[in-house]
């Protein structure tokens, strides 16, 4: 279990914290195996792509914040990703029903002359223009490879201002370099909330906290008439409510993935029980899902209640959906937990997974439980998945793949990996919001879709007639993990 | 003085990824940390093209390479670009990661450039200047590294130009406006290397840049330190066109001034421009009966708010062509200062009869506020980016995203400079007028 520590300002990675990987190639089952026995070891790459980076996802939890501004602490372009999230929060606000704002967002410009002289006054500066501008009830200062490696004390200033201004400028330290796994950022983004945010319970209270990014409200129908309250974390908060999730009854993960740090530490420090099964996706990972929350929050009976009349709508759907389904194959790209629950999602179809392509992995969650390993109940439940390569967004190892494995269907859960089932004329599917495939409903929800998307070959195959390939004909026929593992010369990739 | 930035619209100098991106079967071989790419890509990418967006190459730099230095690694992406990609000209840009701790990126280019291999470098650190800079540093950086060495003492040609104009994907309309100004200079007799995009022949192209006869740069300030180094090194003169020349007038007064310049024959140059222009006002006589009668409301008053370029040629489109005048214009590419005079003097004569005022200022947030706070005594037309959405909505102002963050809208060949690039601007604004009514 890795201690949580919020007297320091930064949170560790997770290279260190947990141990987690970027490269590997084997099967699931061996990989769990690894794990489980403490000998995973990670593979460097002597050929890379550009990947995505912690201050992006730092910047993805608390840019919706709804009462907060951030400040970028960084040259102008670490910030190209403001607008996305911009864009994103509005679509956000369309969905909920709230009036149109548009995300506070600042950069501090860090030019030449600040690597001599140090930025810190200037970020002084901005910070106290910034607070005059809109009055925000927090400021959040997220850090950039620049500003850290010459070496300015965005802690002190901070902390000065927090005094000065009479509201928590908090420093959130995710700066790229520091870890090859981006969603340290999340890690980061979550340390700052814990550390300066979040206050210690005044009373325990029926609420229980969502870890997501800004999915669907679909926690509400299954909370509510247990007597439970939501309450959506960290997107589309305010200050104060974030100040008292250490009085919910529980926490609950979409993704360990991305709340891995926050659940512990709210377990660790405020008694906040997490819920530490793998997130519900398939019947059987449902139905454990479903148990344990019934258990934490002492609901047991209704919760049977609720799985004997969700099997019994489901189970009948389900077994058509199987009949369509049987005999299709498919290849999955994902983050990593995400990636663990579509496998199970997908074999609870009998869709044949035919190998994964996954960011990361964590070999143990920061709450210590290997329970919530999700990758090792797939393997439990279902068998092994073989092809399982841990790939950091690596499109050449997994255009390569793809090209040998050709399956009937790719599945994916980020941007830029999809074209390339597409170019080689695999219907590919992406699902953005991170709910739709959750608990029994999200099974039939993909079911639908995967449908659909098998149906639709035409756009696919015409696309790919007349697509171009940047790689070399030298490189498809290579085995795919050619630059996997083995440079001496190569640090850590 | 403090420049913080709300809502930035442009990227840093890494951002000029998309400048070889731009070059038919180019690709960026990034030394940076991980996220750089993948950042520029989130606010000016337009899809992968051939080698962008997730096939960059990337060092990824960790911590072991801010305390070792990274040579060691990029030697070994660069080894692996070549196998693994197919590409005709690959360009190692650094970023603030290597810039800070001094990896001596020349001298690991520089073994391979001796193996005769097509790759070149530039400092491209995010700190050291935005993209509009770091773009003319990567032109020349090609051009002094992988141009001059295949084509050493080339003669001219006669007619033959190069044509520098936006900057690739930060011009989020690049491609559409690089096609009309290649389609009217052919028009007028020239042969043109265009240099980027789908009317380009790629590096075979790039290879002729010594031999054009002269360069047009079209462009308030960006792309002068590319010509003035073509012509210190091949003497090469050139004819600088300071505004994207949009729809009739300017058009036609950009392909007089080339031509006058290049000594071109007059009668194909003008036989061209009449043509045009009749095809032009065809359409213009059109959308008059449209523009004095329609009675429920049209913009009557424009703020910019685009990099130079863009910002003096809508200007004196909107105000000429369609009869809306001028508001308050602001330009937002942090134009250096030793340019600011002469946009300003473009904005002293917008028309003949006209001024305008205009200011410089790369905060959208406090532009923003300042239109907030003019009287909207009539419909005001934004031309800006996608954060002007709620702007516009709430002063009830039309708004046609120029610049970037697009984001709401998709663009393939969309382009306003030119002849056609003058209607399809006319057909856009009032789309967006005209789907206002219910």
């Amino acid at each position: 279990m890795s201690v949580i520590n919020i007297k320091i300002p930064e949170v560790q990675i997770r290279e260190v914290r947990l141990g987690s990987i970027t490269g590997f190639e084997g099967t699931a089952g061996e990989l769990v195996k690894c794990a489980r026995a403490g000998t995973l070891q990670d593979s460097t790459r002597s050929f890379s792509q550009c990947m995505g980076c912690s201050s992006g996802h730092a910047f993805c939890q608390l840019s919706m914040i709804t009462d907060a501004v951030i400040i970028n602490h960084a040259p102008v372009g670490c910030s190209g990703d403001f607008f996305g999230f911009n864009f994103v929060y509005r679509v956000g606000q369309m969905e909920r029903d709230l009036p149109s704002v548009i995300g506070r967002y600042f950069n501090t410009n860090i030019e030449e002359r600040d690597t001599i002289f140090g930025a810190t006054e200037k970020l002084e500066a901005t910070i106290r223009e910034v607070y005059e501008r809109i009055k925000p009830n927090a400021i959040f200062v997220t850090t950039s490879c620049a500003s850290a490696i010459i070496g300015d004390d965005v802690e002190s200033v901070v902390n000065d201002l927090t005094i000065e201004l009479g509201i928590p400028v908090v420093g959130c330290y995710c700066e790229g370099f520091r870890s090859k796994i981006w969603t340290t950022g999340f890690d980061s983004a979550y340390h700052s909330i814990v550390r300066k945010i979040v206050k210690p319970p005044r009373k325990k209270t029926n609420k229980v906290n969502i870890i997501n990014f800004w999915g669907a409200h679909i926690f509400d129908d299954l909370l509510r008439p247990l007597g439970y309250e939501p309450s959506y974390v960290v997107p589309f908060s305010t200050v104060a409510e974030l100040e008292y999730i250490s009085e919910a009854a529980a926490t609950i993960q979409i993704c360990p993935t991305l709340g891995t740090y926050i659940g512990a530490a709210l377990e660790q420090i405020y008694g906040v029980p997490e819920i530490k099964a793998p997130p519900a996706y398939g019947i059987a990972g449902t139905d454990k899902w479903l148990r344990e929350l019934g258990k934490v929050l002492d609901r047991q009976e209704e919760v049977e209640e609720i799985i004997k009349k969700e099997h019994a709508r489901v189970l009948p759907l389900l077994e058509e959906y199987r009949e369509k389904l049987k005999g299709k194959t498919a290849y999955i790209t994902a983050g990593a937990a995400h990636g663990h629950s579509l496998i199970a999602l997908l074999r609870e179809l009998d869709i044949s997974v035919k190998g994964a392509a996954i960011f990361h992995h964590d070999p143990i969650y920061d709450n210590g439980d290997p329970t919530s390993d999700a990758l090792a109940h797939d393997v439990n439940t279902y068998g092994d998945v073989p092809n399982f390569n841990v790939c950091n967004k690596q499109a050449y190892e997994l255009v390569n793949i793809l090209n040998r494995v050709r399956p009937d269907i790719m599945i994916a859960r980020h941007g830029g990996m999809t074209l390339w089932g597409a170019k080689l004329g695999v219907p590919t599917l992406l699902i953005g919001d991170e709910h739709f495939g959750f608990g029994y409903q999200g099974i039939l929800n993909y079911a639908e879709r995967m449908l659909e998307t098998l149906d639709n070959t035409e756009f696919v195959t015409n696309l790919a007639k007349h697509s171009s390939m940047p790689y070399t004909k030298w490189w498809l026929e290579q085995n795919p993990f050619s630059f996997l593992g083995g440079n001496a010369h190569v640090e850590v990739y | 003085m403090l420049k913080f930035i709300e809502q930035p619209r442009y990227s840093c100098a890494i951002g000029a990824q998309q400048t070889v991106v731009a070059i038919r079967r180019g690709v960026p071989i990034l030394h940076a940390g991980p996220g750089c790419s993948a950042k520029v890509s989130a606010l000016i990418g337009q899809g992968e093209g051939y080698a962008g967006g997730n096939t960059i190459p990337c060092t990824n730099a960790g911590e072991a390479d801010i305390v070792y230095g990274g040579e060691d690694k990029l030697r070994s992406v660069i080894d692996g670009a070549f196998k693994v990609i197919d590409a005709d000209l690959y360009v190692v840009l650094t970023g603030c990661t290597s810039d800070i701790v001094g990896d001596d990126v020349g001298r690991v280019t520089a073994v391979y450039q001796e193996q005769g291999r097509p790759i070149v470098y530039a400092e491209t650190g995010g700190f050291k200047s935005n993209n509009y800079v770091s773009h003319e540093a990567v032109v020349n950086a090609i051009i002094d590294q992988y141009v001059d060495v295949h084509n050493k003492g080339a003669e001219k040609q006669k007619g033959l130009v190069n044509v520098f104009a936006s900057v690739p994907y930060q011009d989020p309309y690049w491609n559409g406006n690089l096609e009309e100004i290649k389609r009217v200079l052919e028009g007028i007799g020239l042969k043109v290397n265009i240099l980027f995009g789908n009317e380009s022949n790629g590096v075979e192209e790039w290879k002729t840049i010594p031999s054009a006869e002269f360069n047009i740069l079209i462009n308030s300030w960006t792309g002068l330190r590319i010509v003035k180094h073509l012509e210190e090194k091949y003497g090469t003169h050139y004819v600088h066109f300071p505004y994207l020349p949009i729809g009739g007038i300017e058009t036609t007064k950009f392909l007089r001034e080339v031509a006058e310049f290049g000594k071109l024959e007059k009668e194909v140059a003008e036989a061209f421009i009449n043509k045009e222009e009749e095809k032009y006002y065809s359409f213009i006589e059109r959308t008059a009966d449209f523009m004095l009668e329609f009675r429920y409301g049209i913009p009557r008053r424009f703020y910019t708010i685009l990099d130079a370029s863009y910002s003096i040629g809508f200007s004196k489109f909107l105000l000429s062509e369609l009869g809306i005048l001028p508001a308050k214009q602001f330009v937002i590419d942090d134009t250096p200062e030793e340019f600011r005079a002469a946009i300003e003097q473009q904005f002293a004569k917008i028309s003949d009869l006209r001024s305008a005022e205009v200011s410089f200022s790369i905060d959208g947030g406090a532009i923003q506020k300042e239109i907030r706070e003019d009287t909207q005594k009539n419909r005001a037309l934004i031309l800006g980016s996608a954060w002007e959405r709620d702007l516009a909505t709430d002063i009830k102002a039309d708004l046609l995203i120029i610049s970037a963050p697009v984001s709401y809208r998709l663009v393939l060949n969309c382009g306003y400079a030119g002849y056609n690039g003058g209607l399809r601007a006319i057909e856009d604004i009032y789309d967006r007028v005209l789907n206002t009514y219910r």
